[in-house]
């Protein structure tokens, strides 16, 4: 019942738009996990991805609604199988001397890399699919997050599929 | 030919029909009102007393003809004042393009004087806004709103345009009106699947809403009710689509529904939902609602199936269309003891709805206005009890003639709305309003006095906030809490005052001596008319109840 949908949006490039996604979201009561906007191939359009979990009535809904809207042109609800799905995690830990190896040594198993190595902390960058990342930060959180930040997801179909208008 | 931004503003809406528009000057539209001057041959303005009358209006002039209204406001107030106007016509379906200025693009985001973000405002209560920054895109954009708002399931549509938009200079042509986007025709296998569903039923009900007046699908739902051998019931807002007269026909179903229509729906096993959408006033407890039957819904928009309640069958397209074809696919169907049964019904229902006709009461009240008014007289109401008397009783014969507000419930909705009915009809028209909601936006009787517009005003006055006040007395132990108005207002006199006759009437013997009076006057009139202030609106299912807990006899609680 209660499983995840991602859902890709092609909207049209203009201001205003992400606010009329995200405020139908909003008024209609509609939770989402993660929300991305970003361009696309083309500068007429963005495309913003979206993660939320419920039954198949409530993401049938959520589509039926976002078609409604003006700036909406397509709506596609991504088949886990045939998606490509990816996260960017940024985490900052702070860098004891003692547990620096320890940390090394989860950042090579999961084939992370550190992007910053200040006196004090290390920033690691982890990119791969949801699980992936809250299993890596379960790993971290022993030797002291100190702040981090997720991209939400970002999704395309395999294959030569595309979402066009 | 090259015209400032106004003038293109004007233009359009003439070129897409517009013969009469509403609205209020101001600072930010002082050109489009310069513009309309120029123009005033070719394009009414009629000026209302407040914003949110000339948005009412709009909507009237839009509900009446089918056509866009169009209402103007100048920025921050007057843009917010048109609020409740748009917010009414979203939820009922109401195709309207509010233009509002705004100050100079240089200005906007500084706070500006009488600057508000009003497309942040309207967002959620419109199909689609536009601002506009440049005079190249100003008509193409006000067509597209025309459009956005005839097509599919209509719509509020704000456009709001900066002052120096409206000052620059830019080349106009004339062109067409815009016609409707085109929509997917119905899926035919899914028709199948209903007509099979409904040969399988032993006791259909068909139950339509606010779609089958815009869809003008009346005669088209009559012809497959008849195939269906099935009785037709509606939401508030499919009243006058089918005439009353029609035997099959049950009227309003739900809190405040005819004993026959709820009933018989409820003991349907097969409902054939049309251009309604299942709001909580119509089905109660969506849990207990329709146990019995089996649900196949059709409409225009998707995202209705199956968004308050989970039916059996979802098909998204023209009702009109769907109706006319499944009446060619269905052989003709026969259930006699189902309509005998719905027939019983209906003989009770007259007996629980009959009154004195002596006695001065809602219903004979309604009933005392209907023999001055015609088939076409279009009925326009505010919102309380006396909307549910009206929608309940009224015997409406055609399409479009019944305005009210459904969706938001908006009290101070009637007076404006019955004076963009009539002016766009150019008919009388009759205003049912209570005390409580005329005294909301009766400014507009100014707008009516000026324009000579033949609106009669019938208060149902019972002193109290009449619907609140029946919830308080079955559900709040009779606490009156702020319903009991103990107002001083004569609306005789305050009639008089804005300049136009004025009559009141304490019983039947005088509300029959002065209708033939009222109904007399060219233009305005009002008639005061005292009701019982614990007069209720029976038959009432409880706020989240269901078909068991209908109270018919509240004496009996």
């Amino acid at each position: 019942m209660n499983e995840r949908y991602v859902i890709s949006i092609l909207v049209a490039n203009h201001a205003g738009v992400l606010s009329r996604v995200s405020g139908m979201f909003t008024r209609r009561g509609f939770n989402i996990d993660t929300l991305t906007v970003g361009e696309t191939e083309s500068s007429e359009f963005s495309r913003i991805t979206i993660s939320m979990h419920g039954d198949k009535a409530v993401c049938d809904q959520i589509v039926h609604q976002l078609e409604k809207i003006y700036d909406v042109k397509k709506v596609k609800v991504m088949a886990r199988d045939e998606t490509v799905i990816r996260e960017v995690l940024l985490i900052k830990i702070a860098n004891d001397a003692d547990k620096r190896q320890d940390i090394m040594s989860v950042v090579d198993v999961f084939r992370a890399k550190i992007t910053d190595y200040s006196p004090n902390a290390l920033i690691i960058e982890i990119r791969g699919v949801s699980s992936k990342i809250n299993a890596f930060i379960e790993l971290l959180e022993p030797y002291g997050i100190l702040e981090m930040c997720r991209t939400g997801l970002v999704a395309l179909e395999r294959g030569d599929g595309c979402l066009k208008d | 030919m090259k015209l400032k931004g106004a003038q293109i503003i004007v233009e359009t809406l003439i070129e897409q029909g517009a013969t009469t528009v509403f609205g209020y000057p101001g600072g930010q539209v002082i050109d489009i009102y310069d513009a309309l001057y120029l123009a005033e041959d070719r394009i009414r303005h009629v000026i209302t007393a407040h914003e949110q009358g000339a948005s009412h209006a709009a909507d009237g002039y839009a509900r009446s003809t089918g056509k866009v209204g169009v209402v103007i406001a100048t920025s921050g107030p007057g843009a917010t004042n048109l609020v409740t106007g748009i917010a009414t016509a979203y939820l009922d379906s109401v195709p309207l393009v509010a233009i509002t200025g705004n100050v100079s693009n240089s200005l906007i985001g500084r706070d500006s004087f009488q600057e508000v973000d009003i497309t942040g405002v309207t967002m959620p209560i419109t199909k689609h806004n536009f601002m506009i920054k440049r005079v190249e895109d100003l008509a193409d954009t006000i067509r597209e709103a025309f459009r956005i708002a005839k097509s599919g399931r209509p719509g509020p549509v704000l456009v709001d345009v900066p002052k120096d938009v409206q000052n620059a200079l830019y080349e106009y042509e004339a062109q067409p009106p815009v016609e409707k986007k085109s929509i997917k025709p119905i899926c035919e296998k899914s028709l199948a699947k209903a007509a099979e569903m409904i040969q399988a039923s032993k006791r259909p009900y068909i139950y339509i809403g606010g779609g089958a007046i815009t869809d003008d699908a009346g005669t088209e739902i009559q012809a497959l009710a008849e195939k269906m051998d099935a009785p037709i019931g509606c939401t508030m807002m499919g009243i006058s689509a089918i005439p009353v007269e029609i035997s099959r026909w049950l009227g309003m179903e739900g809190m405040h529904g005819h004993y026959a229509s709820s009933i018989a729906q409820n003991e349907s096993d097969l409902i054939l939902a049309l251009g309604c959408r299942f709001s909580d006033r119509s089905t109660g407890n969506t849990q207990k609602y329709a146990r019995n039957s089996k649900i196949i819904h059709i409409d225009i928009d998707a995202s209705e199936l199956c968004k308050n309640i989970t039916v059996d069958l979802g098909i998204t397209g023209s009702i009109k269309e769907a109706a006319f074809m499944l009446s060619e696919m269905l052989p003709k169907q026969s259930h006699a003891d189902w309509m005998a049964h719905v027939g019983e019904l209906v003989a009770h229902t007259r007996e629980l709805e009959k009154q004195n006709p002596e006695e001065l009461t809602p219903f004979t009240a309604i009933d005392a206005v209907a023999e001055y008014t015609q088939p076409d007289t279009i009925i326009a109401t505010d919102v309380g009890q006396h909307q549910m008397w009206v929608a309940q009783h009224y015997p409406f014969e055609q399409s479009r003639t019944f305005i009210s507000s459904g969706g938001l419930g908006t009290m101070g909705f009637g007076l404006g709305a019955a004076i963009g009915a009539s002016t766009a009809t150019g008919k009388k028209t009759v205003l049912f309003t209570g005390d409580g909601s005329f005294g909301m936006n009766l400014n507009e009787l100014a707008t009516a006095v000026t324009n000579h517009t033949p609106v009669v005003i019938f208060i149902i006055n019972n002193g109290v906030l009449g619907m609140v006040r029946q919830w308080q007395t079955l559900f709040y132990d009779k606490h009156y809490s702020n319903t009991t108005l103990e107002r001083q207002t004569d609306f005789v006199k305050l009639a008089e005052a804005f300049g136009l006759p004025g009559y009141r009437a304490c019983n039947m013997a005088e509300l029959k001596a002065v209708l033939p009076k009222a109904f007399a006057e060219s233009g305005p009139v009002l008639i005061d008319c005292a009701i019982d202030c614990d007069a209720f609106v029976l038959p009432m299912l409880p706020p989240s109840g269901s078909i068991d807990e209908m109270i018919v006899d509240p004496t009996s609680m």
